[in-house]
């Protein structure tokens, strides 16, 4: 009852998604450690959902992590977000959907950087144009990527193979729900139920038969810190806000992680192989970790394309137990394997994680 | 030099100090109060004093570089104070000074410039595939060994467009988006930050007698790692 009352709560956040015609801005840290996430992503909007959402070659990075780190001046950034409004315009495009929450973050912060201050906009304009001749029209709007799966769950759910239920007990799977800092808690307006009760990924949970995991730690950051993470000095930083989260949420014994930010999901995915190696820890069941997915890995997932095609044998926590659970089909002899088949071997096992 | 007058120019400073009423929420959400040793309140306790030698003991201490930026203080703060905007803030006005020089935390920005920042003028990216093995990111763990080994064939074989022209994921970005980036940093302080980041590393290391040229030499692999 109490949880059906936060639903109906959360609900009434809500924000604008167009509907359909977006622009795709590309994460760094997406592509690089999960590289099929994000043409998945694009697959499942033309092809699942038949909308028409446009991958730009002459993209580069926001620039976000630099930016973050200290290492650029504000107008830097504010510049190339400029740019990549200018090649948005170019496309014919006024609808941008970003891939990062770090992207996506920086996105809104302009923008609204740019109401509260004019004449720091139309100085940006100028730089813009000495630098590259380019001038720009600003988004209609801007929305992160894990919005548009949210605002069409209920249409992958209509074409479903597979829900988030455990097919040994009939019972709802239990799933965590990280969400990127950058996403709400800057601007919780910009989130779909702002940033104290997000349900982004909760709504997505609970449509594919899911059943939320409320820990006490739900909201804490995933310890990127930017540069806290980028020097190996500093990383114990990181890894001990992850185990934080792992530690809070271990007595509530959750079947799957989902984040939408590419860094907390790479986090909570290799921190559980540290903390193995380091402590012995493990925190999923018979010696395993805890699976962790992207959202639109875990829609993959749901709509029946291959684990393998997706790329689900990049991460270091092994999928396999929750593959299982889902009663996805899987060949464990193609995991491994490369272009054609091809015999690529098998990379190191853990020694204290369970993998296979 | 006036450091609260030069602060007060930074549109980062001035959306992130109101008024402080040094409440404490702030320290109370932090992730990185929760392990290092940093108080954003005591920080902002001292900026808001306009102090400028205050200020100074902040922009040579560790304690700026302590932050992570998830920015939970500005959705926490009861009076509309961004704590993680006012590091920002005093973090530039640190490397515009060389004061960061003066401590260890600060030292570490080469590391970060010379990884990070390089990468986006060559890769286009703050990451990139190329760049990340093992011994920088043990983390990664062995299914980044078996990945980085196999990335040819596996990459082609997941449909990216691994260091090929044009669309797709990890593709090689085209000599006219580099060339936009180069004169975009150009044009707004980011290779004045990078130049002065490198200038003052460079006497930093001849002072201490570290090996400095260029990439991972001696001296970066210093403040990376320890």
């Amino acid at each position: 009852m109490e949880s059906l009352k936060k639903n109906k709560a959360w609900d009434s956040y809500q924000k604008e998604i167009a509907d359909d015609h977006y622009y795709f801005a590309r994460s760094c840290i997406r592509q690089n450690f999960f590289p099929p996430a994000e043409d998945l992503y694009l697959k499942i909007l033309r092809e699942d959902l038949g909308k028409d959402i446009y991958d730009d070659a002459l993209q580069t990075s926001c620039t976000g992590i630099a930016y973050h780190s200290g290492i650029i001046p504000f107008e830097t950034i504010m510049t190339v977000v400029a740019r990549q409004f200018s090649l948005m315009n170019d496309a014919g495009y006024e609808n941008l959907v970003v891939s990062c929450v770090t992207s996506f973050g920086i996105y809104t912060e302009i923008l609204e950087t740019w109401k509260e201050f004019p004449e720091k906009e139309e100085e940006i304009r100028q730089n813009l144009i000495r630098a590259t001749g380019r001038t720009f029209v600003k988004p209609k709007n801007v929305v992160h990527a894990s919005d548009l799966i949210y605002k069409f769950k209920k249409e992958i759910s209509a074409k479903a193979k597979y829900g988030l239920v455990n097919k040994y007990t009939g019972k709802s799977l239990k799933v965590v729900d990280h969400i990127g800092c950058h996403y709400a808690k800057i601007f919780p307006k910009v989130g779909i139920g702002g940033a104290e009760f997000p349900y982004v990924l909760a709504g997505m949970i609970d449509e594919w038969g899911g059943a939320q995991v409320d820990y006490p730690e739900r909201r804490h950051c995933c310890g990127f810190g930017f540069r806290q993470y980028l020097l190996k000095s500093n990383r114990s930083y990181s890894v001990s806000n992850t185990k934080v989260k792992l530690d809070s949420m271990e007595p509530y014994h959750p079947d799957l992680i989902i984040a939408n930010c590419p860094g907390c999901t790479f986090f909570m995915d290799r921190w559980q192989y540290v903390i193995a190696e380091m402590e012995k820890k493990t925190y999923g069941e018979n010696g395993y970790g805890i699976p962790v997915l992207t959202y639109e890995e875990l829609a993959g997932l749901i709509l029946g394309y291959n684990p393998w095609d997706i790329g689900l044998q990049l991460h270091q926590v092994t999928v396999e137990p929750l593959l299982n659970k889902m009663g996805i089909k899987y060949d464990s002899k193609e995991k491994y394997k490369g272009l054609n088949g091809k015999d690529l071997g098998r990379p190191e096992m853990p020694r204290f994680l369970k993998s296979c | 030099m006036g450091y609260y007058k030069e602060l007060q120019k930074d549109i980062r400073f001035k959306e992130g100090l109101k008024a402080c009423i040094s409440c404490g929420v702030c320290s109370a959400i932090c992730p990185a109060a929760q392990f290092s040793d940093y108080d954003p309140r005591l920080v902002i306790n001292a900026v808001q004093t306009g102090d400028d030698a205050e200020i100074k003991k902040l922009l040579e201490s560790d304690t700026i570089w302590y932050c992570g930026e998830c920015l939970s203080c500005k959705t926490r703060c009861p009076r509309g104070n961004t704590p993680g905007y006012i590091i920002q803030a005093l973090r530039a006005l640190s490397i515009e000074t060389g004061l960061f020089i003066e401590s260890e935390q600060g030292r570490k920005q080469l590391a970060i410039k010379r990884t990070v920042g390089d990468h986006i003028l060559k890769y286009g990216y703050c990451v990139y595939i190329d760049e990340v093995d093992t011994d920088m990111f043990p983390e990664q763990g062995p299914i980044w060994d078996w990945l980085r080994k196999n990335r040819v064939d596996l990459l082609e074989k997941l449909g990216t467009n691994y260091n090929k022209l044009g669309k797709g994921t990890l593709r090689k970005t085209s000599e006219e988006s580099l060339s936009d980036l180069r004169k975009i940093f150009d044009e707004t302080g980011a290779t004045q930050r990078f130049y002065k980041i490198e200038e003052y590393s460079r006497k930093k290391a001849l002072e201490e007698g570290i090996a400095f040229s260029t990439e991972k030499d001696d001296y970066f692999m210093k403040v990376y790692e320890k």
